[in-house]
């Protein structure tokens, strides 16, 4: 037609652009294999630097030849003064600046962006900051900007309070961005610490305030600020519930500060000769300097944990040596040093007593439930209020339901249980994805819920039947317990860590689906197993009864193993001490 | 250009600049077709014009003149036998009425005057808007040389003289702009006549990607959606970041906003039930509250309180559709104004070889009795030009040729130089749409533009308001009593806190989303694009010149993109020159479309070299990639230290 505008056709356009890429790429290799062949050589001129910028500013991934621009670099350094070093720093920063927007995400671009940063004589980290801004607007989750960012802060001292308002603007402009998020979780502990003590000054940089030791810093936030935290997470959460960076930050938000090192409990039997130990959390006792001193006397002991299986363990146990408080006339006094964390539990075991113990209970420790302030316990009522009412909005948001149970954990576990079964219920149905995850964690709850009933009523039983128990946890409290009753349950096993029950003499465990018993092992009093209705099917499922020296009565019927041939003959050689049996 | 040669054969004439003639234009010479586009006027875009400040003071008066009853000129010696002529009218002042002008600010600045002498002053220039343009014309002319001399001075005066004003005033003494500071300062406005937006998802702006025409112009984001609402103005949170940082909003609105909203994007059994009743209904069973309800009847949906559920619907899924796409609102406006949107189409048309002729018209169509169809027009200067189809706007055909003779409907027009942002925060550029619904029963409700100075559409210091809707009374009676709740005018009460008038003008114009329905009396392969709707996107124009173009050429592509200037084939040696081997003519305020055409297709080579270059080292790197990555592991080792 008239007038129409021509156009190449593709073959065409192809054939011309093989030729131009052909053409590209044979200066692409010369100009390659000169800088390697420089670099061999030891060569380190202005060519060079020049020849790794033409490589680099079309492929800013090559991280050879930034090695090797570096190497030169530090070789300008020593024949250059002070302001050229400068000025060719700077230039390096400039065309780092045309790197990064070819690959906004190359790791050598931002490394060596980092290295020059950190040589530079006379740093602008102004500029440094605002090209972090500039990076993180075109991509809210560039990592790599991140990490860089945090190098600039931490080297230019920027103030906490400043920081704090960057996480707004983020915020304020997608608060679907983690990052945003858990840097807000860093920075408010600093700048709104939750002691009594003033606050740290705002101005000081972070990193030359005094490193907060483990022990004094609790990495929460003054409950004034977490007053204005649940405002802003809650405009997030309510705007889109279905994003889970804010619940996550608000699950932060709703933590508690983390626990105490401490020796929890001294357990002494005069009957087996033993002292079991329990810690706050799992410990190596072999390397953390366990010191055992009775009577004056420091002790040549073996700790050992309860179960081969473990390295770390909440509890440990030791057998002294023979004859040392079997009198049963004589009185006892123990000391447990735990000479790393310079703490130490002393208990007395008095004359005509076969056993002592001296502890800290759950309740005392706070674990599950601490003693809240008025002011805490209504905070915390209006965020339950505010989730209810969301809740009341989107039924079936998970995140949701999930913050209420916390919620209700935080104000009162035994009073909200059948509410929080009743929402964990909602949760299996809403997110089937996830409900063994909800089965194990409302069992947690539960058990939870049931040491503190046991505490409350000052006794050493245990019972915890028909809850849909999927899996046993928090077993290093149960230390004490003498009868445990975990009948009608699903529980599949009864893990290694069942053998922290040092003073269990019964155990109920019918109606589950137990396979496995490795964890009743070496259980010193252990007198009675009921094992009515499981799915035992083995003789070798039962060998580690077989280390518990005193089991007189055992029961396993309704389990598969009852079919094998010789069962009795075989039980009686297997378990020799077993009177009772029941199949 | 003096255009005495023309060629004298064209596929397509087109006569008025406005957008729909521009896109058909820019169509049909995309496409091959050789087209002549004329504007008896001296500026493109015809009533979608932008103009300076000066301009627009031009454009006034020549709407205050009244044309001289012009000779219908005899071209019978250029028909043939059997042919007639029909006669196109000269002016197009029928669709601009009721033109009134205002000035709230003091002539010269001086000093500061009190705010009472003021309000004397322009009570008067209210009475008489023609008076008011005198003295306009005359300042202008006078204004500009003091002016230089004396803003030096006014620095050190001000200096001195600001602590007793401020004893005066309790106020900040701001200096309020003067008017001959804005007749100095006009060049850097551009005040549209038609006052839109651009939806992100719109056939406009389709349009300009799929042409390539975006490239010819900028854009801006409107910033935030306000609106009035019990004699307060707030911000309209639409996006998820502006429903999360609202204030106003519980988190229980928040909530069920965002519900709405999400549920809103499709269609369901639910909403359904609601179609035909109103779509305020349809929100009241939502049980949203006041807050929500209004936010989305208003200005989501922008619709009325009687609007049917699905019509409501499907404007809030396409405002909600046009969200996040370029911004935190659903629309875009051109740096520079909308008249450069027409521009950008015409430079589109002349690139391809479309000839341009301002101040040049079309006298009449020369019709073949027998076929009913037009076979040439006659130009105003008198040359007889052969055509196949004749493309012209509304205003150009006479009014005996319209069909119905229902009466016309109008647009009630303001615009305002305001001293300040009608709801102002952190930054003073942003740029805001604002939907102010019925202030009384029986008035219509109002579309307000606020415009920053970054657009370019106003100098630094002032914003540009437009108000626009349907009339109900002359512009002055549908639109002042928003201006004086709304801002501070000589008329307004107690509304310190307001941003002040500085100047204002009013019109009406017609309304083109009245043409369709009626249609006209004319030849078959004569078209007629009607002018500016009162919607605020661009759908009807640009749906107008698809329409025509299909009608024309059903199996062509409507503006295609234009293709890399490097793949172009340019004919023998004279490649240098010309972009299509068809020799261009226009009159482009000087603007040489040719070595623009060039320099962009030089940029746009080089950046497809470097593309290429990346491309290759990227692929020769994955062969190195395994190499480099033993090398790299030890290395960082070395540098680590």
């Amino acid at each position: 037609m008239h007038g129409r505008v021509k156009i190449k056709s593709t073959a065409q356009q192809e054939e011309e652009k093989r030729k131009e890429r052909e053409k590209k790429l044979k200066i692409y290799v010369a100009a390659r294999d000169a800088c390697f062949s420089k670099r061999k050589e030891g060569i380190w001129d202005d060519e060079a630097l020049q020849l790794t910028q033409q490589l680099l500013s079309s492929n800013p991934d090559f991280a050879t030849l930034w090695n090797y621009r570096r190497e030169i670099l530090m070789h300008l350094e020593t024949v250059k003064d002070e302001d050229e070093v400068q000025k060719i720093y700077e230039a390096e920063l400039s065309f780092l600046e045309s790197c990064l927007k070819v690959n906004p995400k190359s790791y050598g671009s931002w490394h060596h962006r980092g290295w020059v940063s950190a040589r530079l004589p006379r740093p602008d980290w102004a500029r440094e900051l605002s090209l972090c801004d500039r990076c993180l607007s075109l991509d809210d989750r560039n990592f790599h900007c991140w990490d860089y960012r945090r190098m600039v802060v931490k080297m230019s001292g920027v103030p906490v309070d400043q920081e704090l308002g960057f996480t707004d603007r983020l915020i304020g402009s997608n608060f679907s961005n983690y990052s945003s998020w858990h840097y807000r979780s860093t920075l408010l502990p600093l700048l709104h610490p939750e002691s009594p003590e003033p606050p740290s000054p705002c101005r000081e940089p972070p990193h030359s305030s005094p490193p907060p030791s483990p022990q004094t810093h609790s990495h929460r936030v003054c409950e004034e600020q977490l007053l204005k935290e649940y405002e802003l997470v809650q405009n997030a959460f309510f705007t889109d519930p279905n994003d889970q960076s804010a619940w996550f930050y608000y699950r932060w938000l709703l933590g508690r500060a983390e626990r105490e090192e401490m020796i929890s409990c001294v357990y002494v039997s005069r009957d087996e000769e033993r002292v079991a130990v329990a810690f706050s959390r799992p410990v190596n006792a072999q390397s953390v300097g366990l010191l055992l001193v009775l009577d004056g006397q420091p002790q040549r002991v073996e700790w050992r944990s309860v179960h081969p299986r473990f390295k770390h363990s909440p509890v440990w146990i030791c057998d002294l040596p023979p004859g040392t408080i079997s009198d049963i006339t004589n009185e006892h006094n123990l000391t447990v040093h735990w000479t790393e964390k310079h703490t130490h539990r002393d208990c007395a075991l008095y004359t005509g007593r076969t056993e002592s113990w001296c502890r800290d209970s759950a309740t005392d420790q706070e674990l599950f439930r601490s003693e809240l302030s008025v002011e805490k316990t209504s905070v915390l009522q209006s965020e339950l209020q505010s989730c209810n009412q969301l809740q009341e909005l989107e039924p079936l948001n998970k995140w949701c339901l999930l913050t209420i149970i916390l919620l209700m954990r935080a104000l009162d576990p035994l009073g909200y249980e059948k509410e929080t079964l009743a929402h964990f219920q909602t949760l299996k149905e809403v997110d089937s994805m996830r409900s063994a995850y909800y089965g194990d964690l409302c069992s947690k709850f539960m058990i939870e819920n049931t040491i503190l009933k046991m505490e409350y009523a000052e006794v050493r039983v245990f019972s915890i039947s028909d809850k849909n128990l999927t899996t046993l946890c928090h077993l290093d409290q149960l230390l004490l317990v003498t009868h445990i009753n975990l009948s009608s349950n699903q529980l599949q096993q009864l893990p290694p860590q069942f053998a922290m029950l040092q003073c269990l003499e019964v155990l109920e465990a019918d109606n589950n689906s137990i396979e496995n018993l490795e964890g009743v092992y070496h259980l010193p009093k252990l007198e009675e197993v009921l094992l009515k209705n499981n799915k035992i099917s083995t003789l070798a499922d039962l060998q580690p009864l077989a280390s518990c020296p005193k089991l007189k009565r055992l029961d396993l019927r309704g389990n598969p193993v009852t079919q094998t041939a010789n069962i009795e003959s075989e039980l009686a050689e297997l378990l020799p001490s077993v009177t009772d049996l029941l199949l | 250009m003096a255009a005495e040669d023309l060629p004298s054969e064209f596929d397509v004439v087109i006569l008025g600049t406005g957008l729909t003639e521009s896109v058909a234009a820019a169509a049909f010479s995309r496409v091959g077709q050789r087209v002549l586009h004329v504007d008896r006027r001296s500026y493109y875009a015809g009533n979608w014009a932008s103009f300076t400040f000066s301009g627009l003071l031009t454009w006034i008066q020549q709407h205050h003149e009244e044309p001289l009853p012009e000779e219908a000129q005899d071209w019978s010696s250029l028909l043939e036998e059997g042919e007639e002529l029909i006669h196109l009218s000269h002016s197009d002042c029928a669709s601009i009425r009721n033109l009134q002008v205002f000035c709230f600010t003091s002539e010269e600045d001086e000093e500061e005057e009190a705010p009472n002498t003021t309000e004397e002053e322009t009570g008067g220039a209210a009475e008489d808007s023609e008076c008011a343009d005198s003295t306009e014309e005359e300042t202008k002319e006078t204004g500009e040389e003091e002016e230089e001399v004396r803003e030096e001075e006014e620095v050190r005066e001000e200096e001195q003289t600001t602590p007793s004003a401020a004893l005066r005033q309790s106020e900040p003494t701001k200096k309020k702009i003067s008017y001959a500071q804005l007749l100095k300062e006009g060049r850097r406005f551009n005040i549209d006549l038609v006052s839109k937006l651009m939806y992100s998802r719109g056939s406009l702006v389709d349009l300009l990607i799929k042409s390539n025409v975006s490239r010819y112009a900028e854009f801006k984001n409107v910033t935030r959606i306000l609106t009035y609402r019990d004699r307060q103005v707030e911000q309209v949170p639409c996006s998820r970041a502006d429903v999360f940082a609202s204030r106003q909003l519980s988190v229980v609105e928040k909530r069920k906003l965002m519900r709405f909203l999400t549920s809103c994007v499709e269609e369901t059994e639910e909403q359904r039930a609601y179609n035909g009743r109103p779509y305020l209904e349809f929100l009241r069973d939502r049980q949203l509250g006041d807050n929500l309800q209004h936010f989305l009847l208003h200005s989501i949906a922008m619709v009325t309180e009687d609007t049917p559920t699905e019509e409501g619907l499907a404007s809030t899924r396409h405002f909600l559709r046009c969200l996040g796409r370029y911004g935190n609102t659903p629309f875009l406006f051109p740096v520079y104004g909308l008249g450069e949107i027409p521009q950008c189409f015409c430079r589109m048309c002349a690139v391809f070889g479309g000839i341009y002729c301002l101040r040049h018209s079309v006298d009449g169509v020369v019709v073949d009795r027998d076929s009913n169809r037009c076979k040439a027009v006659i130009d105003s200067r008198g040359q007889r030009i052969t055509c196949s189809h004749f493309v012209v706007e509304e205003g150009y055909v006479a009014a005996d040729r319209k069909r119905v003779a229902t009466p016309t409907r109008f647009l009630s027009r303001a615009v305002l130089i305001t001293d300040g942002s009608i709801l102002p925060s952190d930054s003073d550029q942003q740029v805001s749409m604002v939907t102010v619904p019925p202030i009384a029963a029986g008035c219509p409700a109002v579309k307000m533009v606020e415009l920053c100075s970054s657009t370019m559409t106003c100098m630094p210091g002032t914003y540009l308001v437009h108000l626009t809707c349907q009339s109900v009374g002359s512009a002055y009676e549908d639109l002042s009593p928003v201006v004086t709740r709304m801002f501070r005018t000589p008329e307004s009460h107690d509304q310190e806190t307001c941003p002040s008038v500085l100047w204002c003008l009013y019109f009406n114009m017609t309304d083109g989303s009245g043409l369709e329905a009626e249609g006209h009396n004319l030849p078959s392969n004569v078209y007629v694009c009607s002018g500016p709707d009162g919607d605020l996107g661009h759908e009807l124009a640009i749906r107008q010149a698809e329409s025509i173009f299909q009608k024309i050429l059903p199996e062509e592509d409507f503006c295609p993109p234009a293709p890399n200037p490097e793949d172009i084939i340019y004919d023998g040696d004279n490649t240098s020159s010309s972009a299509g081997g068809e020799e261009e003519k226009e009159e482009n305020d000087g603007v040489a479309e040719e070595e623009k055409q060039e320099e962009e297709k030089e940029m746009l080579e080089e950046e497809k070299e470097m593309l290429e270059e990346e491309k290759e080292m990227l692929e020769e790197e994955k062969e190195m990639l395994e190499e480099e990555k033993e090398v790299l592991e030890e290395q960082n080792l070395q540098t680590e230290e």
